[in-house]
């Protein structure tokens, strides 16, 4: 196993798109590092630079110690799993993942003692002799990731490997990745445009967009403090209300006469966005100490929980996120209470984080 | 296993009881598209029977007024003249269909090892302004030969392809390599390119990856691109008949269409050179009639 650096990494095609502006990453030994963003952010061109599957416009990239530009993928030792999983759909199961030891030339014992070890790991016994038409999707991921791990590889880039499948069996497949990984101690990359799969799989997440790296950082730095608006925007469901606010009197004020506590070292002669978590709000009945006067737009009843919108006289409704047990019809007038701490702070002019 | 073995009991008297009542509105409505489906046949296929009719009656019965449908006596003198010279040789048509099955033969092979890689590159590569080159790709078959085959006839002059197979060879791949790079790419659209992915990480090359993974993937694919190109090249006439003038290059076309003119025509000899010349396209689109369809109905399905 080992680390993967890519610097200044700048993708851009022939027709004149620009895939991937700028990418600075530094993924440890060992780690599971989860690229995340939508569609087009440039997620899966870096991954596919780091694989050699396209050879990048400008930028390095190490893995280990080797500088690996100029490396077809199949000097590079790293291996992976694809969306569509890819398995040659003439080969059996046991070919399938055979195949990749038999063309680095392995000796036909070490070949057998491989797949034998990797079909135990990822308990494909009964699906030995089956082609790729005769598996399930999810069957057909899980030889997917035996055949990569056969190779025993520096690396594992995994490609959107789990959007084909359907939500049971995608949650399934993600715990056992995450304790394949751990098992393995191997340096995972893994891209995704799921929120849910990037948070309780990685390490550390790197949020992508328009080909440029907005935020890295573990889970729980990535949810607390969004390093953009458009950060804020993305992780969370519902994401984080961004109200307009102005610094007065000491405290964040925004539009409606909510109120909250402002993170020190502002400056004042900014335009302000505070970030605020609809966990960190609360409905109260009209009139609640320190809650200003609202109405329910309209509420979400999701069984565990209720999501309410909530006009606050702010330029936008915010969500509130309440337990099932706080209930109240739409169009009541209520309260509304921020009960988080400091919230995090942007300026609107560039977009980033302030404080 | 025990259920099964219920299906298997009560499926047989099941088939037997319920389907007459279905298949008696069915057999009505068969009764009439069978019988509208022959008139049209009999229609449609009038000319290829009475060419086939033709090509086995003596002289005088081919001239016989009323036509004979019936009780003529049959003989195949015709075809025998079709193979076999006036001085026992070989005749000018059988040299006429060898020079076919060549210039056929090998302007398919040509446009294929030319097309399905350029398709193959069209549908992997980011190339710079693609969709325009794919369509300046199909414009060269907007016009119609025969726009072109003065300047050209010119061109071969120049060269010296004039009256050659060579000539005839590349200009049917040219005229057919459009159509194989269009068709083949459309194939090629329809095999993932992650295996090769897979296959560029497990080891190989990309031409290594194309060859063992991509390449039998679009066998079906590239029989059905073949047929058509061979089935052009197999029936052209314009270009045959205006750069070929001696018996010993000219293809089957022209050459059956020689046979028309002068002072009389033999019709029989007419007939079976055609019935020889139709057979082999027919028996060929026959044995792969499923790439066929494949090839005609690419696309209609999305996935």
């Amino acid at each position: 196993m080992a680390g993967i650096e890519v610097t200044a990494l700048h993708k851009r095609y022939p027709d004149g798109t620009v895939a991937v502006e700028q990418v600075d990453l530094s993924i440890g030994h060992g780690e599971l590092f989860v690229m995340l963003g939508p569609s087009g952010c440039g997620k899966t061109t870096t991954l596919r630079a780091i694989a050699g599957l396209e050879r990048q416009t400008t930028g390095d990239i190490r893995i280990g110690d080797t500088l690996v530009n100029d490396l077809p993928p199949a000097e590079r030792d790293i291996a992976m799993v694809f969306q569509f999983y890819a398995l040659y759909p003439h080969l059996k199961t046991r070919d399938n993942l055979a195949f990749p030891l038999r063309a680095e030339g392995l000796p036909k014992s070490e070949v057998l003692k491989r797949v034998d070890e990797a079909a135990r790991l990822m308990r494909l016994g009964p699906l030995m002799d089956r082609r790729p038409r005769q598996l399930s999707g999810g069957e057909q991921q899980r030889v997917a990731l035996a055949r990569a791990l056969v190779r025993r590889p520096r690396a594992f880039l995994m490609d959107e490997p789990l959007t084909n499948l359907d939500a049971e069996l995608r949650a399934d497949m993600r715990t056992e990745i995450k304790h394949l990984q751990g098992e393995l101690g191997a340096t995972m990359v893994y891209v995704t445009h799921d929120q849910v799969e990037a948070m309780s799989l990685g390490h550390r997440i790197a949020i992508l967009n328009k080909g440029r790296v907005e935020q890295i950082g573990t889970p729980l730095e990535v949810y607390d403090r969004p390093a953009s608006l458009f950060c804020a925007a993305f992780i969370g469901s519902p994401p984080m209300n961004l109200i307009e606010v102005e610094v007065a009197d000491g405290a964040l004020r925004a539009q409606g006469g909510l109120a909250l506590t402002p993170p020190p070292g502002l400056s004042r002669d900014c335009h302000l966005v505070a970030g605020v978590r609809p966990e960190a709000l609360e409905v109260t009945a009209p009139g609640a100490e320190r809650s200003v006067p609202a109405r329910v737009v309209s509420a979400e009843w999701l069984g565990d929980e209720i999501i309410y919108v909530v006009d606050h006289g702010g330029q936008h409704d915010v969500r509130v996120r309440m337990p099932p047990t706080v209930r109240f019809a739409a169009d009541a007038q209520v309260g509304l209470r921020h009960t988080g701490g400091t919230p995090v702070v942007y300026d609107v002019s560039t977009e980033e984080l302030v404080a | 296993m025990a259920v099964s073995v219920d299906e298997a009991v009560s499926t047989g008297p099941a088939r037997d009881r319920t389907p007459p009542v279905r298949r008696r509105s069915g057999r009505g409505r068969s009764v009439l598209e069978v019988a509208l489906l022959t008139v049209l046949a009999v229609v449609m296929l009038f000319p290829v029977l009475w060419m086939i009719e033709t090509s086995i009656k003596e002289n005088r019965d081919v001239y016989a007024v009323p036509a004979e449908f019936i009780g003529f006596t049959v003989t195949m003198e015709h075809f025998k003249d079709v193979f076999v010279g006036p001085d026992g040789g070989r005749s000018a048509l059988s040299v006429a269909f060898l020079n076919s099955v060549l210039v056929a033969g090998a302007s398919t092979v040509l446009a294929t090892l030319l097309g399905v890689p350029a398709a193959w590159a069209y549908s992997r590569f980011a190339v710079k302004a693609k969709k325009d080159q794919l369509f300046f790709i199909l414009s060269t078959r907007f016009m119609p030969p025969v726009v072109v085959v003065i300047p050209i006839f010119l061109m071969y002059r120049q060269v010296g392809l004039i009256d050659s197979k060579l000539g005839l060879i590349l200009i049917y791949a040219a005229y057919n390599l459009p159509f194989t790079i269009w068709m083949m790419k459309g194939f090629v659209d329809e095999v993932p390119a992650e295996y090769e992915d897979a296959a560029m990480l497990d080891g190989y090359t990309r031409l290594q990856a194309f060859r063992r993974y991509t390449l039998p993937l679009l066998v079906p694919g590239i029989a059905a691109t073949a047929v058509f190109a061979l089935i052009f090249s197999w029936n052209e006439f314009v270009f045959a008949i205006f750069l070929t003038s001696s018996d010993s290059v000219r293809t089957a076309p022209p050459a059956i269409a020689g046979l028309i003119g002068g002072t009389t025509t033999d019709w029989g000899l007419v007939a079976a050179a055609s019935v020889v010349f139709a057979l082999p396209v027919l028996v060929f689109a026959y044995l792969v009639r499923k790439h066929l369809i494949a090839g005609v109905t690419l696309g209609a399905v999305r996935r």
